[in-house]
Parts: structure tokens; sequence; C-alpha cells
């Protein structure tokens, strides 16, 4: 070999970093990812979600609609999206449960499996609950290696490809909306149905709901209602205390809701 | 069907429909490999970067030890992975704002310092079993391997000259100096982890990385005592039964001046750093009933009620005080020090499993239990590696290991000279 020493060391060097540098670098050369780095149309948008508490009745068609549309298995008690009925008695206990995420509705008098004669209940109430659209998002903070990702608009996503499943978001996460996906084994959320709302259309939740529950739209247009409502009404977030900065707001919030 | 974590929790009250004990056996596991490893690391540096003389012998021993369990304590993270062949992905994105990105790093960077120390320790003894191994003549095949083996560790550096010699004290000095940070990096990540979850309020404490530290300082000596009794001990019964060939010691009543010259002064280290762990545990629950922010309702009763069994009695009672006392009575034998040191490691491994399970015993909305059914016969995939023999194999593995290393690295003194 005519190779110094120097050039060997040199050429290691060159080999080390050349080996270091993932795949995931050349990922710009994709075309859709490609575009969206140049077409910045979706800039400045920003996705809220409005729930008026005072309108639900805790059908579960949002629920069932939710599971159907992101394929997450029916008869599991995990939801991307939630109805809590909550009962209020009058010696202030609170009574609250969510049996099968709401999905089939709350047809019997039985909050937590107990029987309560009318006369005791001071007042009862219906929580649809989904992602709080964080724009400081604990789940987003803490995934290890990127999965969770914001898109421009605010909403996070997982990527189902590159989740190792460790679970950490789920655990950070302090309104409970995460869980691992029976099936693909990563972590799953509520995202609004993103491939959805990225086509005009709307999520699946606020199609199915027959009361005008759920609102979604853009909080940066003027023109939108979600931004008319939030800046008009008394809306409030779920658990500001987190500093998570949620923009999911809430209508006729108890302060009983957890 | 289903969900993950779905099979060991049962529900109590309202919790929301998402939420299950995801964290099991492994993440209790975790922690406690981590533990043992940092502070038996921390117990060798004690003799090599202080220079406590007296932990001469323990100091080896203790640090091939730790590094035994340094290839098993990634081993529990990946087991309760739901994709444990996407593990590498925490290497090649790693997303820093995360604290387990980090995790990557920090190993590497503890991985690297014991295994430089350890082969500059052991530098001289490489050379010379490569150099007598070359010299023979008419070797056998497991001797070439051997040969093999310790030339490869050589490092072809076969300078053992006086001078050589010096300056790998003085290697060995500095990096057992970078090691205790490091090795308290190691640790106090691990109790980062989860002092960094704000949504779990029992987790969530400034202290926790620093409780962390101290408990594993104290199951890290505990273990290399245990262990180093039982090396004792097998190595008495062999002398007993005459087959002292292979043996580093001469007689029987040599090893247990040895034996209990080292554990009474081990001990005491053990017993300051216990007193530390136990201070800064009861000075953040103290402060937590203090403050007694909107949490500690839930946090009272699962503290005081539900998990009071795990917390006082198995954690602080039988792993905690009475240990203290089994190990503090003056007259100390090999016996009672066995019993105390397994008391004294039963109630580090409790002080994990309060901390993982007992943290996800509530649910976030304060107003609900999550109860763990601790899966003990595997019936699938999951139930086998989250459940007794996940646990069991992880636990055996770090001794396995250390038996091949000692035919490499022999930890015993005068196992080297005689050679």
């Amino acid at each position: 070999m005519n190779n110094s020493r120097r050039e060997f060391l040199k050429d290691t060097v060159k080999a080390i970093l050349l080996a270091g540098l993932p795949l995931s670098a050349f990922e710009v050369f994709k075309p859709e990812v490609f575009a969206a780095t140049i077409l910045k149309g979706n800039k400045g948008k920003q996705w809220a979600f409005v729930v008026d508490i005072t309108k639900c009745v805790g059908c579960g068609m949002c629920v069932k609609a939710c599971k159907l549309e992101n394929e997450v298995p029916y008869d599991t008690t995990v939801s991307r999206t939630w109805i809590e009925r909550y009962v209020v008695l009058k010696d202030g206990k609170v009574l609250t449960d969510s049996p099968m995420a709401g999905r089939d509705g709350y047809l019997k008098d039985d909050p937590q499996g107990q029987k309560i004669p009318k006369e005791d209940i001071a007042r009862g109430f219906f929580v649809p609950k989904l992602c709080n659209l964080c724009r400081k998002s604990t789940c987003v903070q803490v995934c290890p290696v990127g999965a969770s990702h914001y898109t421009p608009e605010g909403i996070v996503l997982v990527d189902r490809e590159w989740c190792i499943g460790c679970g950490y978001c789920i655990m950070a996460c302090p309104y409970g909306t995460r869980f691992f996906h029976p099936v693909y084994k990563t972590a799953e959320k509520c995202n609004i149905c993103y491939h959805r709302i990225t086509k005009g259309m709307n999520p699946a939740c606020v199609d199915a709901c027959t009361f005008g529950v759920r609102k979604h739209g853009d909080i940066n247009d003027p023109n939108s209602e979600v931004r008319k409502i939030v800046l008009t009404e008394r809306v409030s977030v779920l658990k500001d205390e987190y500093g998570t900065m949620p923009t999911t707001f809430y209508i006729g919030l108890d302060h009983t809701v957890r | 069907m289903l969900v993950h974590g779905e099979i060991w929790t049962i529900k109590e009250q309202f919790v929301y429909p998402n939420e299950f004990i995801y964290w099991s056996i492994q993440i209790v596991m975790y922690p406690f490999i981590t533990g043992l490893l940092a502070g038996a690391f921390i117990l060798a540096s004690l003799y090599h970067f202080l220079g406590i003389k007296e932990l001469k012998e323990v100091s080896k021993f203790s640090l091939i030890l730790s590094f035994a369990l340094f290839f098993v304590a990634p081993i529990p993270l990946l087991l309760h992975l739901q994709l444990p062949f996407r593990g590498i992905n925490v290497f090649l994105t790693p997303h820093f704002t995360s604290a387990i990105s980090a995790f990557g790093l920090i190993y590497a960077a503890y991985g690297t310092v014991v295994a430089a120390e350890i082969w500059f320790i052991y530098r001289r003894y490489f050379v010379e079993m490569a150099r007598s191994l070359r010299d023979k003549t008419d070797k056998r095949f497991s001797e070439k391997i051997k040969y093999i083996i310790f030339s490869v560790l050589t490092l072809g550096a076969y300078d053992v000259s006086v001078d050589a010699l010096r300056k790998d004290e003085k290697a060995v000095k500095i990096l057992a100096a970078v090691g205790i940070p490091t090795a308290f990096l190691l640790h106090g990540y691990a109790g980062f982890i989860f002092g960094s979850v704000k949504a779990n309020a029992l987790w969530m404490s400034p202290l926790m990385p620093f409780i962390f530290i101290m408990s594993a300082v104290v199951s890290g000596i505990a273990l290399c005592m245990l262990t180093y009794i039982a090396v004792m001990e097998i190595n008495k019964f062999l002398i007993k039964r005459k087959r002292t060939a292979s043996l580093p010691f001469r007689s029987e009543k040599e090893i247990r001046r040895v034996e209990i010259y080292e554990l009474r002064v081990t001990v005491k280290y053990l017993l300051m750093f216990m007193v530390v762990a136990i201070t800064l545990e009861f000075f953040d629950l103290i402060f937590r009933g203090y403050t007694g922010v909107k949490s500690w309702e839930v946090l009272k009763n699962v503290i005081y009620e539900r998990d009071f069994f795990n917390i006082f009695i198995l954690q602080y009672g039988i792993g905690g005080v009475l240990p203290m006392f089994i190990l503090l009575l003056p007259g100390l034998t090999v016996k009672r020090s066995v019993v105390g040191l397994i008391l004294v490691l039963l109630g580090i491994f409790m002080m994990r499993w309060n901390v993982v399970i007992g943290g996800q015993m509530f649910s976030v909305t304060f107003d609900g239990y999550m109860h763990y059914k601790f899966p003990i016969i595997p019936h699938d995939y999951e139930t086998f590696k989250e459940g007794l023999f996940g646990a069991i194999l992880v636990g055996v593995m770090p001794f396995f290991l250390f038996w091949i290393f000692n035919k490499i690295a022999p930890v015993f003194d005068s196992q080297v000279k005689k050679t």
C-alpha cells in the first residue's frame, strides 16, 4: 500500500461521515416532500376545534363514525374520540363514566354501573373528548424518534412507519387521547381526520353529529365560524395548568369535568 | 380484540377509555438494572479515583460486574417496545427534545469509559497472557482461540515497561474520574425520564434524578457485595472438596478473613448512601403533602392506602429500616450480611416498582384507579416478555455475562498473579 498514514486517516473519517449519514437525509428528493418545501400553501393556517357541551346528548354517533373512518377496531375500548357522562348528585358527589368510549350512547340510567334514584341527581351532561390540538404538545416533545410531528397547520400526526411503540407519548399526554393501535402496534391519536380536512371535507365526527356539537376550522381565518366563536363567546380549554396551549375549545365547560 | 395493557389492567371508578398500565415490569427492570450498573461502577471508582485502599479487592470485581450489567441494560427497554426491531430508530433519528433520545449518546459514552478503564487495568495481564501463549509450542485448539482473543485484546500495545504501566495507572484514574459523572448521568437520566413527565403527578419531581442516583449506588453496592460473597463461598466449597488447583486462594481461613474484612468496609459506604436515598424520598413525600396541590388527594389515596403495603412495608420497612439494623449491629457475619443485602435489593426493586407501577395506579382524571395484575404464567408473546419470565430472563443475563467476562478478565488479584 502506498497510502500514507495521513491519507488513511482522512479516508477513514470520510467513510465514517458517509456511513453516519442516515437515509432519511435523502427524503427531500421525494416528490411530495419536495413539493411541500416549495409550495407553502398551508402556511398561516391553524386548525382549531370547538365543542359545545350544552348541545351534546351522548348518542355516540361521533365515536362510531370515528372508529369506522379511522379503522380503529370497533369492538375495542380504545378510541380516538370518546364521550364522557357526568352525573352530579345532590350531595356533591360526581359519577363519571365512558363505557366503550360512549360508542353505543347512554341508554340506561346507570352511571358507573350504579342505580341512582332520579331525585338524588342534581344535574347531568355529556362531554365529547378528542385531541386537544395543543400548540405546545407534550407528545411531540417526548417522542424519541420524531415519529410524532406537527403539520404546518398545527396538527400532530404519528408516522406509523417510524414509531417504535415506546409509549412515552401516551404517558406524557395529560388528556389520555393516545393509545396503542391494536393492529399496527404504534401510537394512535385523533388528528381531526387530517386526510379529510386537507381535502376540504369535515372530520368524520363533525359530519356524524346531528346536533352541531362539534365544529372545526382555521382559527387564523377571520371568516371562520370557529374564530368567531372563540373571539365572541365564553370558551375554555381543558387542563390549561399543563401549559400545553390547547386549541380545542369548549363551550359550557363545568368545573367537574376532568 | 385486546389492546396493549388491557390484559393486566383492572380499572376502578373513572379512568379515560384509552388509559391502561402501559409501562409494566420491564420498565421496572430498566431503572433497576441501570441502577445496579451505575452503583457497581461507582463502587469501583471509590478505589480507582478516590484511592480508598480497602476497596481494592472489590473494585475490579465490581467493574467487571458493571460491564456485564451494561450489556443487559437496554434489553428491558427493547422488550417493552411494541416494535422492538425498530429500536434502532432512536440512534438513527434521535429527537433531542425527548429524554429517551439521549439514551444512545449517554449509553455509548458510558460504555466507552468502562471498556477503556477495564482495558487499562487489564492491559498488562492481556499482554502477559498473549506472550505466554505465543511462546507455547503445540497449542491445543482452545489455547489457539485464547491466543487470538488475548492478542486482539492487547490492541497491539505490548509495552509493559514500568513507565508504560505508570501511564496506564494514570489513565485509569482519569477514566474513573470521568466515569463517575457519566454513571450519574446514565442513571440520573433514567430518573429524568420519569421526573419530566408532567402529566404524571407522582413522577413529576425535580428530585427524581437524585433519588434514582442515590438508590442506584445503594443497589449497586449491595449487588456487588452479594455476588462477591457468592463467589467466595463457591471458592470455599471447592477448597473443601480439595480441588484447589484452579483456585485463587490457598485455604478456607484465608477466604474467610478476606471476605469479612471486605464486607465490613463496603457496608459502611452502603449505609451512607442508603441514608441519603431515604432522606431524599421522605423529603419529596413531605413536600407533596405540605403543598397539597390538586393531585395530592389521589396521590394520598395511592400512597397511604392502595399501595401502602408495597411502599411502607416492603420498600421502607423490610427493604429499608430492617436491613439497616441488620447491617449496623456490631459483629457483622457473612450470613447476616447476605440476609441484609438481599433485603436492601428487595427494597430498591420495590422502589422502582412503586415509582413505575405506582405512578400508573391512578388515572390522569384524578378520579379513578388502575390495578396491575402481574402476568406470571405466560399465554402469549406479550405476557411472556412483559411478565415474570421476561423479568427473570433480564435478571439472570448479567450473571451469565459476568461468568464469561471473568474467564477473560479475572476479577481476583491472586488469580492474575498465579498465571
